[in-house]
């Protein structure tokens, strides 16, 4: 399952951090400045993507929530 | 008969005391000239159309009244009418004060508000954090109006990965707070969010009511989702708004509370990646800059001319050593073609071929004088080209 946008950016932090530490070996950071620029477009792409999803919920027969989608009564 | 000042007002005084009616009245009337001194006694004026009554209410009595009077507030003031003898006046010693109209719900509000506050429904330490990327928003208000609409345009505009469920309920009229309070519950026993946002555009106090209903206070209170109260315009604050993790301001600012904000985070992203960008060009510049001064030495930059220079200097040497060689024999050469001349210059036979002879005894001895020889013998005379065996006839002795 994808990571969430959340942990993805907590990651993107923590490799800024340990680059700008500059203790990595550069085969290592190397590596980690690959991942952390997947993390932007992967983070990128999260925020372009989204479109808001709009549902109406209401009591079904059984009690369970139905969802139907949501017009404007406006 | 003559009264003094004193004595026709204490007649007044004592006249008016002894009517039961004045003692125990109600008086209904709308506030004005509200005074509160620093002794602690209110002063006002109680009127209608057409009259006015001046009224005092004692620090004590002032004391327990539940809500703030304020002028052109509707109220009914209970207590007795008496005169003040000083001021030749008389006036209604107030001793309760009840709002009338949206009085009496300013009065509920802050009956309910102290006994839930009492209760420790409005404990901060109660309060749930809310998540910071909500998945699913619960919005619990009505499918119509401004309110609904706002929130949603927001939290597109902000977050659009939060999913919205929309909970339509009444938010105004008796039925309001039933239905606030069942999809509040209902929303937790179906877990139908992480993040419940409740409330309603702005309107007067009763339309706002129903967030001042105890079951709706309960309901939020007893939510294990988080809940943002939105009810009304800035000033308005509900019992809701107590209750509530967190308040806003309105249902706009609940949108804007509820998610964070792309455009910042796309920000924030950018700037992770320029801080990326940014410390590993500072590494490469470090490296590149080491490599820089390694390959500035000559062997690294022109290999191929370091070695066609070690080449050159062997060249010369080597013809060096040949010339030197070269010179080393010339110069023998000389020296033995000298030798020789003198050598030659030396030998004996050559001496002879100018016309010399020697002469040699018969052991070989070469004779030197003439002693050196016996008459007789015979010795060999040794010529320029070959020899002669000679007998010596005659010494002469010099």
């Amino acid at each position: 399952m994808a990571k969430t946008f959340e942990e993805n950016l907590a990651r993107l932090e923590e490799i800024v951090a340990a680059l700008e530490k500059g203790d990595a070996k550069l085969a290592e950071s190397l590596k980690l400045f690959e991942e952390g620029t997947k993390l932007v477009n992967d983070c990128g792409a999260m925020l372009d993507k989204a479109e808001q999803r709009v549902v109406k919920l209401s009591k079904g027969a059984d009690g369970a929530p139905v969802e139907s989608a949501f017009v404007s009564e406006e | 008969m003559v009264f003094s000042v004193s004595e026709a007002n204490n007649f007044i005084k004592a006249l008016l005391d002894g009517v039961p009616q004045l003692q125990t009245i109600f008086v209904r009337g709308e506030i004005s000239n509200y005074k509160c001194y620093p002794s602690g006694h209110h002063y006002f004026t109680l009127k209608d159309e057409g009259s006015a009554l001046r009224c005092v209410m004692f620090r004590g009595m002032a004391a327990r009244l539940r809500f703030r009077p304020e002028n052109g507030m509707k109220v009914v003031a209970f207590g007795r009418i008496g005169v003040f003898p000083r001021d030749g006046a008389y006036q209604l010693y107030c001793s309760e004060l009840s709002a009338q109209g949206a009085g009496d719900l300013h009065v509920a509000f802050e009956q309910l508000k102290a006994k839930l506050e009492k209760e420790g429904l409005f404990d901060p330490a109660h309060k749930k954090p809310l998540p910071r990327y909500p998945k699913r928003i619960a919005v619990i208000t009505s499918s119509a109006g401004a309110a609904v609409h706002d929130m949603l345009r927001i939290l597109n505009a902000r977050w659009p990965m939060s999913e919205v469920v929309l909970l339509p309920v009444r938010v105004q009229g008796t039925e309001a707070p039933g239905e606030i309070a069942g999809a509040l519950r209902y929303a937790n026993k179906w877990q139908v969010a992480d993040l419940i946002i409740t409330g309603r555009g702005g309107g007067s106090i009763e339309d706002l009511w129903a967030f001042n209903d105890e079951r709706v206070a309960r309901a939020i209170y007893l939510s294990d989702i988080p809940v943002i109260s939105a009810v009304g315009h800035e000033p308005d604050v509900t019992i809701a708004d107590y209750v509530a993790d967190v308040r806003a301001a309105t249902p706009s600012n609940a949108a804007e509370l509820a998610v964070p904000d792309r455009q910042e985070l796309a920000r924030r992203l950018k700037m992770l990646q320029t801080r990326m960008v940014r410390s590993e060009q500072k590494r490469v510049r470090a490296l590149s800059e080491r490599y820089e001064k390694l390959a500035r030495s000559r062997v690294l930059r022109d290999p191929m001319a370091f070695i066609d220079d070690k080449r050159l200097l062997l060249d010369y040497t080597q013809k060096n050593l040949a010339s030197l060689a070269q010179n080393q024999m010339a110069q023998r050469e000389q020296r033995y073609a000298a030798l020789a001349a003198k050598l030659d210059a030396l030998s004996p036979l050559k001496v002879l071929g100018r016309g010399y002879a020697v002469a040699k005894s018969a052991d070989g001895t070469i004779l030197r004088a003439a002693e050196d020889a016996a008459v007789g013998e015979t010795i060999e005379v040794l010529l320029g080209r070959g020899s002669l065996a000679c007998t010596v006839n005659e010494k002469r002795e010099e």
